[in-house]
Formats: C-alpha cells, structure tokens, sequence
C-alpha cells in the first residue's frame, strides 16, 4: 500500500466507525476540495452509497459557481442533501472581529440545524495541517451544551479506539481526514479524479487555495491551472494555505475563539 | 527520484521532560528543512517581539492563545516536514505531568520518538516516565537528543555523561542499543540539527535529521497471521458486506475464515470496491475493506476473522500492562469497559499484581493504580474473547479501559499463566458443537468472575453471625463480588412471617431459608445466610439437597458469652421466662460435627474473623478454568 491507500484506509474506517457507532449522523460538505474528497471516501466506505445526510450550512455568500457545482453533484452523486440557514450578521457577538463575525453566521447556523434535525454527530473535513487550533482537534470530539470545545481538556484518544459514547447532551463531531495535508488532498482529487469548483484553477495570475464566503475570502498569485501544476506549487509553496482567508488573520485569537465556539 | 504519491511517510512523537526545549527542537527542525511558511515564520516573529522576547520557536507549536500565556503545551499538534529520504510527520507531545493523556495520544501513533533530555539538568523523572510508556505504547525507534550542550560549553565529558545514564535505563526498560541513537544539540543555537557543529567537533555521528533518515521505514504487518476485527455488517442490493479494516495479514478471495470467538467459518467469495479499476482478489494489512462471503453465517461487529490455522488466543481472562489515566484510581474488583479491536465488552480487575516505578523500575503490590502510574493487572471478562498477545500481534494485542464515557487507560496484552481456552481440534470441522442456548451456572461464574455457594453460619444468638454476615457483604462487595446477606430477623419480618419458634416452625423456616438460598446461588450469588438454625438434621438437609453450593461455618462463640453479651436482651427475657424456646436457655443448639469453617468470637478479634472469612471465599469460590469447562453441570 502506498501513502494515499494508507490514509484513505484510515478514513474510511473513521467514517464507518462514525456510521456505526452514531446514531443520528450528517456529513458536512462545503463544495470544496477538502468536502469533496470526504464525500468521496464516504461513496468508498459503503460501495457508491452515503447512507447519511449532506448537510450545507449556507451563508448564502457563496461564490456562483459553488452554488453552480452543488446543484450539480448533489443529483450526480445521489446525496440526500439538507441546506441550513444562516441567521442575520446583526445578530452575531459585535465584540468579535468583522470578518470573524461574519464567519460566526455559519456556528450559529450550525448550531440551529442540529437542534432541528437533532444530529448525535457530525462529520466534517477538517485536517490538521491547515491552522495551529485544527492542528489540536481529536477524530472524535465531543462538544458539550451549545456546541462549545474544551481545547484544554480533551479526552484521550489513542490506537483506533475512539470515543463513541458519551453523556446525554454532547454532540460529536468526527473528523476524518484530521490526517491528510493539502498535498494529499490534491494528489488524492488527482488519482480518483474527483470533481472540483474551477476557482481552484488559476486565470489572470490568480487562483483560490481555500474557498469560503465570497466578502471574506481572496485568491492568491499563482499561475497554476492545471491540478498538476498545483501539485508542483504546493511542493515548493512558503504560504500558508489559509492565507486567503481573513477571519483567520484579524487578531492572534480570533480563529481560536470561533473554534471554541463550535465553529469547523 | 521516487514518485510523489509512493514516498514514504514516518510519524515521529517528541517527548521528554518539562522545559528540556522540545518545542524549539521541533521549530528548529521544521526551519530547516523548509517547511515553515514564511507567513507563519513572520506571525510567531511579530508575537515574540510583542512579548519582548527574543525569536520564540516554541510559539510554533503552542499554537493557542492559552498556551503561550502559560508557557507551555497543553496539546500535541502535528507539522508535517521532509527530508531527501522521505516524509515526516511531527508530534510535539507535552512535557508536563498533568498532560500525560495527550502525550499518550500523539506519541501511540507515532513509528518512532525523540527523546528530549537537558544536557545541563540530565534525566529527569518524566524522561523516564516518557520513555517507559513508548515501550508500553510499541515505539522501539528512539533518537535521544542531549539538548542544551550550549548550556554546557558544548562539553564531550558531559555529554558522555548523560548518554551513559540514558542508555543504562533504555537498556534496562528492553530497548535495544541498535534501535537508540544519542546526539548532542542545542535546540536554542541549532548546533548538529541539521549540520555538523564546529562547537562540538569532538562528535562524529550523525546529526538529527541523519539520525532520523536512519531509522528503517516500518513495514505493514503483512507477514503476521491474518486478522480482520469485524467492523459492521452491510446489506446493499443484493448484497451482505462485511466491513472491517485488515490488521494484519492478507486475504485472498477463496480464503476459508475462521470468526472468533463463534468459530464459524466461511469462504471468502469477493473483495467489495467502488471506483477502483477491476475486481481484487487479495488485500493486506492496513487496508479498509468488504467482502462477501459463500454461507449467509452469523456474523457480527466485534468477532475477528482469520485463518484457521493461525486464530486467536480465546480466553475470558488476561494479564495486562497498563498505563492509568483515570482521576479516579483504578481499583481491584472494580469493572471497566474493554475496548480492543472493534470489540466492547465489560471487563473487571480480578488482581492488581504490580505497580511499576518508572523512576527505578522497581515494583511493590498495592490495591489501586492512581492516575499516570504503570502497572500489571489481570482483568476478567463476562465473556470469552478472541485477542492476541501484544508480542505476537501487536495492533490486536492492545486494549484501551473506558469509564464514564472516557478512555481511563491503555495496556497489553500477555496470556502468561494463562492457557487458551479453544477446543482444540473443533475449530477445524464446519459441524461445530452447538451453542448451550440456556445459561449454565458456569457462565454466570464466568461473568462474576467467581463461584457462587451458600455461605451457611450457624450458632447461638449474639454470637456474632449478624454482625459478621454484614460486614463480610460489605467487603466481598467491594472486592467485586456478587454478594448478598439472608438474615433471621429479616426473612422472619418477610418470607416467614407467618412462622414461630415451635420445633415444627423452626424446620420449615430454615427449609424455605435453604430453598431461598440456593436459589440465589445457582444465579450466581454468594449468599450468606446468618440463621441460630439450631438442629443437626435442619441444616443437613439443606446440605444434602445442594451439595455442591453449601458452605457451613459454625459461629462457635460460646454461650456464657453470648449470654454476657445479650446485645438484644433477649437472654434476659429468656431466663425471665418471658420466651419460650429460646435456643441455649429452653431449647437446644446442635452443634455442626464437622463445618467447612469454625468462627469463635471469644477467641479473636471480629477483624481477624472476617480476615479468616475472606480468606475462605477467595480461596474456595475462585475460578478454576479447568472445571468450568463444559460439560460441567450442577
């Protein structure tokens, strides 16, 4: 087995985990390259089906053609798919940052979809390698009342034996691709090719790395169109992946603070 | 050059004491082989200055805002970096003691460690503790850095020094020379991370990252017997899967499996995939997959699949090194879940044999493990289990304990002293000896983890047989035991209200006590029954129709001194001759020819008494696998 079928085996028993041991259970999916691998290995772990709900939490400042790829893949692959949301910004903490603010619509959007359809766990496409906090998230994490995660007392987790139980109340979110790096993403999209949004491919100089809300998200210089020469610029790249993305940048806490709030 | 997606990946843990600067080695090694972002270098750059420190490569890894106020790792993280050799990923493990759970997260991953020691301060209690847990967790690869050397003018003689005591305890804790390496560094300066230091030109080895790109790339467990722990079961179309991960071994499409602890067995008939190109017809350790099979055959999350030749240990009960994690202690008698391979099951801690002191490796016999310590335990479970010993197999031969929704511990795995409770000589024929579909007293041993009987105390009243029955509850309870008390006054309030002290009522109260007792037994209850039952004949009846079950232990205080006594004051009344046949004053007391136990409360203390009782239960109502093996019946 080679690295890419090692860590696609890892995932795949984190995902069938999750679908056996939770019993109310979504899958986010955000459209991007992150959400799309996870969707795919989910088609893996059960043959072609995910037997569980596609849950998009919706700012509704979406890039067009983000929209556009959903509409599209959500009948392609066959996805049950539940759209959630997003309450006003007037209605967000005024304390926070205005991009951070902004990105705190999607918690509390988050939040009230699992109240509504009462998911136990969701699972979401988050890697460690991305930024400093996500760097910290277990596969399984537990989130107490209102979503909150305690950074500073997280349960042990060690030899493939997750946490899949927990006190009435707690909601989990489960990670499985924590593992992956970007290169690995974009050589896993490569090897299985995987559909993406083409805002990930450069025109004009300028590519997305990383796709969010479409005030507070900016692409960065790069010449690479093609998924190869991504490659070849992330095997050499100085910058970090998020660095387009500005709720991560507006104070040194400020995307910590949107993760303990139950942010992805 | 290689190609990309086949490079070789190694996950190395970084561990060691408090402040031994464990997170400046791992910023120092991320700078120089390029994989600090320039950003990131330029953040942590503007939030030392704004501290007003120098550059502060730790600020890398304590990534949170908590943590650099505190000055240290709460968590580990991971970074990834690369070598010419290959891929790494680091896990930067905390130093400090209350964080012992999350070292043990990132560090059980890792292939290999690094171990951090202040060359100035020397080894310390956690670098022991540390390195102890890595051979618990199966790390045999460490490279073992002398950091600080800048502390030390980059002195050989101290270097030597530390090296010497280092290798003495990695020695000593069963690592082999050939698997550790020692180089001198400073994290702080950069000296021999990646380049050889003119500083310390008296060093010939490698450097850290060459001691790294040393360390042989680990194999999948491909060689070992074939293990796929049952994840789930799927019906899709037509289709039953059964899904799980293969942790070690290979299957081939036409394997006949062995699932354990059913011992059914069926043939492989396909290898299950989606978007792959072509059918499979073999797959091998590490990979996540679903096959079908020729025999629609019970099978279940939890039961592990293998060849018939090479199945595992089945066994109820195991001999375990653990390491304990609780906030509470772990305790003797005390029931945990077991969590090992996809199975789940409940599991009690029949014996805590040792706990270990990884400071000097010396051990001492204790009734509870407290949070951080290492230690040797036999835990029994409800049920028989297929498992591998940590030697053999080591993915299978490891089990984590869960309390309150936590994993409270981890351990390994040894069958010593222990033989495998598999028929032999079954396991290969397709007819195999049926299920007992109703529950055999032997299982419900099993389950409690010890026999069940009467424990029948007979004697004058106020000679102690209440008192004694109570506390002796009190304690087997605590010990695990599955225990309860009849007691006279009790069963006369209840059961037998409707009977006197007539001779005839006598018989038929201790009749309906025997009858009651047994019945409570045969479910698996020691039952100690604490009745005057003054007559020969009464008790050898009970005797006589459940043999096997009854236990008597004559309180044999005698009955001047129950008399002094009189805690009731019933002898008071008796001789006032307010009672009529009242046992010792108007009626008689037969006295057992020959009870499994003789109790005299004048002769020794109620402690001593219960001490002796203890002694009696433990030894007579263990579990001797040999005559629990079916077909045993009562």
């Amino acid at each position: 087995m080679n690295h890419l079928d090692t860590i696609e085996a890892e995932s795949i028993y984190i995902i069938r985990e999750a679908f056996n041991r939770i019993d109310k259970l979504g899958m986010l999916w955000s459209f991007g390259k992150d959400s799309n691998v996870l969707v795919w290995l989910a088609k893996k772990a059960f043959f072609g089906h995910v037997p569980f709900p596609i849950v998009n939490i919706d700012t509704g400042k979406k890039m067009p053609e983000m929209y556009a790829f959903r509409d599209r893949y959500r009948h392609e692959w066959n996805l049950d798919l539940v759209i959630g949301e997003c309450p006003p910004i007037d209605e967000i903490d005024p304390t926070l940052p205005p991009a951070t603010r902004s990105a705190a619509r999607k918690t509390e959007g988050l939040k009230a979809l699992i109240k509504q359809h009462g998911y136990n766990g969701l699972i979401a496409g988050i890697r460690r390698d991305e930024e400093g906090t996500r760097a910290k998230e277990r596969v399984f994490s537990p989130r107490g009342e209102g979503g909150k995660w305690d950074f500073r007392d997280q349960p042990p987790e060690f030899w493939d034996q997750y946490n899949t139980e927990f006190p009435p109340g707690t909601h989990v979110r489960i990670h499985p691709i924590l593992h992956w790096t970007e290169l690995d993403i974009w050589r896993y999209v490569q090897r299985e090719r995987i559909p993406l949004v083409d805002l990930y491919f450069a025109k004009n100089g300028k590519r997305y790395r990383s796709l969010g809300d479409k005030d507070i998200t900016f692409p960065v210089d790069s010449q690479a169109d093609t998924i190869e020469k991504i490659i070849a610029e992330l095997e050499t790249t100085q910058i970090s992946e998020r660095s387009g993305r500005a709720m991560d940048h507006e104070s040194e806490d400020s995307f910590e603070r949107l993760r303990s709030d139950g942010y992805l | 050059m290689v190609a990309e997606t086949s490079r070789n990946s190694l996950k190395i843990v970084v561990v060691g004491h408090v402040d031994h600067g464990k997170s400046t080695i791992v910023g120092r090694l991320i700078h120089a082989t390029g994989a600090l972002p320039e950003a990131k270098f330029a953040a942590i750059q503007a939030m030392s200055a704004k501290r007003g420190m120098p550059f502060e490569w730790a600020f890398l890894m304590d990534a949170l805002q908590a943590e650099r106020d505190q000055g240290i790792t709460i968590d580990t993280t991971q970074i990834h970096f690369k070598t010419d050799a290959r891929d790494y990923v680091l896990i930067d493990a905390p130093g400090h003691k209350e964080f012992l759970k999350n070292m043990v997260t990132g560090a059980a991953s890792a292939d290999a460690a690094i171990l951090v020691v202040d060359g100035h301060d020397g080894i310390q209690e956690q670098t022991r503790r540390h390195a102890y847990l890595l051979h618990i967790l199966g790390i045999r690869r460490v490279v073992a850095l002398v950091n600080k050397m800048d502390l030390v003018d980059y002195a050989e003689r101290r270097f030597v020094e530390v090296r010497q005591e280092l290798l003495a305890y990695l020695g000593a804790i069963g690592l082999a020379a050939a698997d550790v390496a020692v180089v001198p560094v400073s994290g702080r300066n950069g000296d021999l991370i990646a380049a050889p230091s003119p500083k310390m030109g008296w060093y010939t080895g490698p450097t850290l990252l060459a001691a790294l790109d040393a360390i042989p790339q680990p194999v999948a467990e491909l060689d070992l017997p074939l293990r796929l722990p049952i994840q789930d079961v799927y019906k899709l179309d037509a289709r039953r899967i059964i899904a799980g991960r293969i942790e070690a071994g290979r299957l081939h499409v036409g394997d006949t499996l062995l699932f354990s602890p059913s011992s059914k067995t069926a043939r492989v008939a396909s290898i299950e995939s989606w978007n792959t190109s072509g059918a499979e017809i073999t797959a091998g350790a590490g990979k996540s997959i679903g096959i079908t099979l020729d025999e629609q055959i019970f099978v279940e999350r939890g039961q592990v699949a293998s060849h018939l030749e090479t199945a595992p240990i089945l066994s109820n009960v195991f001999r375990a090194r653990i390491f304990w994690l609780g906030h509470q202690p772990l305790r003797s008698g005390a029931r945990y879940r077991l969590k090992f391979m996809t199975n789940d099951v409940e599991a009690r801690v029949e014996k805590i044999e040792r706990v270990i002191d990884t400071a000097d490796l010396s051990s001492k016999p204790t009734e509870a493990v407290e949070r951080n310590a290492v230690a040797e335990i036999v835990l029994r479970a409800r049920a028989v289990l297929a498992l591998d010993e940590f030697t053999t197999s080591p993915r299978t031969g490891r089990f984590v304990l869960v309390e309150d929704y936590t994993i409270v511990g981890g351990g390994i795995i040894s069958m010593e002293g222990y033989p495998d409770q598999r028929v032999r000589g079954s396991v290969k024929s397709t007819n195999l000896t049926p299920v007992e579909d109703r529950v055999l007293l032997a299982d419900r041993w099993r389950f409690n983890g010890h026999r069940s009987g009467i424990m029948w105390f007979t004697g004058y009243s106020g000679s102690g047989k209440s008192t004694m029955a109570m506390e002796l509850e009190r304690i087997l309870f605590s010990k695990g035991f599955q225990v309860a008390v009849l007691d006279g006054d009790n069963i006369r309030h209840g059961l037998n209200a409707d009977l006197g002290f007539s001779p005839e009522d006598r018989v038929q109260n201790i009749r309906r006590v025997g009858e009651v007792a047994a019945l409570m037994a045969r479910s698996g209850t020691i039952v100690i029954t604490a009745f005057i039952s003054p007559y020969l004949a009464d008790r050898e009846r009970v005797r006589a129709a459940h043999r096997e079950l009854f236990h008597e232990i004559h309180i044999a205080t005698p009955l001047e001194v129950c008399e002094a006594r009189d805690v009731k004051g019933l002898y008071r009344k008796a001789r006032a001759g307010e009672i009529a046949d009242f046992t010792g004053v108007s009626a008689p007391y037969e006295p057992p020819p020959s009870p499994e136990l003789v109790i005299d409360g004048s002769k020794e203390t109620i402690a001593d008494s219960l001490a002796r009782l203890v002694a009696y239960v433990e030894r007579v109502f263990a579990i001797d696998e040999q005559t629990l093996e079916p077909p045993y019946s009562i």
